[in-house]
């Protein structure tokens, strides 16, 4: 089992990408971590059917 | 007097609608209102409560649905201008706080290339996907989503496991990072035992525990519960973990927890525990404490966990005991709560928004009297002790409240503690209620104040159970730290004001609810 980059994340500051609930995110910056939160809406405007088929497509 | 209104394609998060929600019901004249996205989900809670409009019945998923009750036509049409005016206010707060916001990984990557952790809470549905991708790009991922099928978990494992990458989840809502916490986590003192956990409040039980016992955490890392339960996942991201904690200088003692694993898991991760020659700490749900095995210790629950690995971290002797108070208060606090009881009161309604904490009581209770007078619950592992129905309880029960039954559609009960104040509104009027066994967990993620939400009913209930001539007991336990924005101290300040029992642990209170449950009756 390689866990150099378990390791690695260990030993650096963590920088966070968040997607989703924007409050894990706000509560990670009052900690002073550096937090990009991305603007997630669903794919296909939540429509299950064109969403599987775009995953189909891999977009 | 109803109104539903519908914002086509405007997608907010449900931690954000909830907070809208709250603030709409506040206004003079509004009944009761619901505020959120129209998921099939939310669509079938709006169908509930009698809101499920035809233009609501046609939501999508990525369209508001604002829904108010009011007194008249006058005030529902001023909290739905209200409600609207809140969203544009706190959406454009958000967007004068940030420049750009990136709208795919692909870009957040550009625009962040040391970024190494991507934490995902989008809907089940949607999650995989964003995590396939993060993973790709190199990057950890902490899933909090659930709802994510077993087989995208264990395509997502493999994949991180090829990479050396930490995939936290799915279902993973606690993490602590070089001492950052994650989504639901509490703020503890760093130190040298590092923790690998399949179960949420598990971990923060135990790290808090820890905390308190002058211990600290180096790295915590959580895996989903079904990591270990589903012998298809066999604990993938659970070995990856010990053999990070394993090669971590930093972390001296390792401790590890579970729901009941399957078999051949348990096997594989206490051989591989073996390996590491580190001192390590065990507890998996339901094990009764084993003897000391090399380098191995068995805990038989989760403080005795926390106090095995901080006497290891710090050199000291354990010593096992049940509870922190003497054996003479503890006889007295038993009388006290008792006391006043009347002939009928006898049960325990164990109202929990833990999982593994009304794991742990449920299986005390099951141990202690469950061959002779039955625990019901809606998480039994026995079906003929399920619930029937999880709204009405029997005998004594223990409810998990964050359970997917109470969920759907809505925030968890640690966020949003509105639905168990309603169960107490109602448990309260059950004669034969004895005592509430209760948990309240802070730390980042829950609610502000969960007791002060909580209080007032729990006060009507203790004072119901007086004009009946009788006393209920209630006993507490707070999940967290000094360190925790919530004020632990404020918190027991605030139950302990209208005569709750605040213990140590969850296992002490449950332990305590047996003693005083086994005199009443």
């Amino acid at each position: 089992m390689d866990v150099h980059k378990i390791s690695e994340l260990f030993n650096q500051d963590i920088v966070v990408i968040n997607i989703g609930l924007e409050s894990f995110a706000d509560n990670l910056k009052k900690e002073g971590v550096r937090v990009l939160k991305l603007n997630w809406k669903p794919p296909a405007g939540g429509d299950k059917k064109l969403a599987s088929l775009l995953k189909r497509l891999g977009r | 007097m109803r109104k539903v209104l519908i914002e086509k394609d405007s997608y907010y998060d449900s931690v954000f609608l909830m907070l809208i929600s709250r603030e709409v019901k506040k206004i003079p004249g509004v009944r009761d209102a619901v505020v959120s996205m129209g998921t099939e989900a939310n669509r079938e809670l709006l169908k509930k409560v009698g809101f499920l409009t035809r233009e609501a019945e046609q939501a999508a998923p990525n369209d508001l649905i604002i829904a108010v009750e009011g007194d008249n036509d006058e005030a529902v049409s001023n909290a739905l201008q209200s409600a609207r005016e809140l969203l544009i206010s706190k959406k454009s707060e958000a967007k004068a706080e940030e420049e750009y916001r990136p709208v795919s990984l692909d870009t957040a990557f550009k625009m962040l290339p040391d970024s190494n952790l991507v934490i995902i809470s989008v809907p089940g549905i949607h999650a995989a996907r964003e995590a396939k991708i993060a993973l790709e790009n190199d990057r950890h991922v902490m899933l909090f989503s659930d709802n994510v099928s077993l087989e995208d978990e264990i395509e997502l494992k493999k994949l991180a496991v090829s990479r050396g990458l930490l995939m936290m989840g799915p279902d993973c809502g606690t993490a602590i990072i070089n001492g950052k916490p994650l989504c639901f986590a509490n703020v503890v003192r760093r130190g040298n035992i590092g923790v690998a956990a399949a179960s949420g409040t598990g971990l923060q039980e135990v790290t808090c525990s820890i905390d308190r016992q002058g211990g600290g955490i180096s790295q915590a890392i959580g895996t989903g519960g079904r990591d270990l339960m589903e012998s298809s996942v066999g604990g993938m991201m659970m070995l990856l973990g010990i053999e990070a904690l394993k090669n971590d200088p930093a972390t001296g003692v390792i401790v590890v927890i579970s729901k009941p694993p399957a078999e051949d898991t348990a096997k594989n991760v206490i051989s591989k525990l073996n390996e590491t020659g580190k001192p390590c700490v065990i507890h998996f749900t339901g094990m009764k404490s084993r003897e000391q095995s090399g380098n191995l210790r068995f805990a038989g629950n989760l403080e005795a966990a926390a106090s095995m690995a901080a006497a290891l971290s710090s050199g000291r002797e354990y010593r096992p005991s049940t509870f922190t108070l003497p054996a003479l208060e503890i006889e007295q606090l038993v009388k006290h709560e008792t006391a006043g009881m009347s002939r009928p009161q006898r049960y325990l309604r164990g109202l929990f928004t833990g999982g593994t904490l009304a794991d742990e009581a449920l299986i005390l209770f099951e141990w202690e009297i469950g061959s002779s007078c039955g625990v019901y619950s809606n998480i039994h592992t026995i079906p003929e002790r399920i619930l029937k129905d999880p709204d009405i309880s029997k005998a004594h029960t223990i409810v998990d409240m964050g359970d997917d039954l109470f969920t759907a559609g809505r925030p968890h009960p640690m966020i949003d503690p509105s639905l168990r104040e309603k169960r107490i509104l109602k448990e309260m009027h059950d004669p034969e209620v004895a005592l509430f066994l209760l948990d309240i967990v802070l730390g980042y993620g829950s609610h502000v104040d969960p007791a002060g939400a909580i209080i007032e009913s729990l006060k009507e209930a203790k004072k119901q159970a007086k004009n009946r001539g009788g006393y209920l007991s209630i006993v507490a336990s707070i999940t967290g730290t000094r360190g925790d924005f919530q004020n632990m101290e404020e918190q027991k300040k605030t139950l302990e004001s209208i005569g709750c029992v605040v213990m140590p642990s969850n296992y002490q209170a449950s332990m305590l609810a047996l003693e005083i449950i086994g005199k009443a009756a």
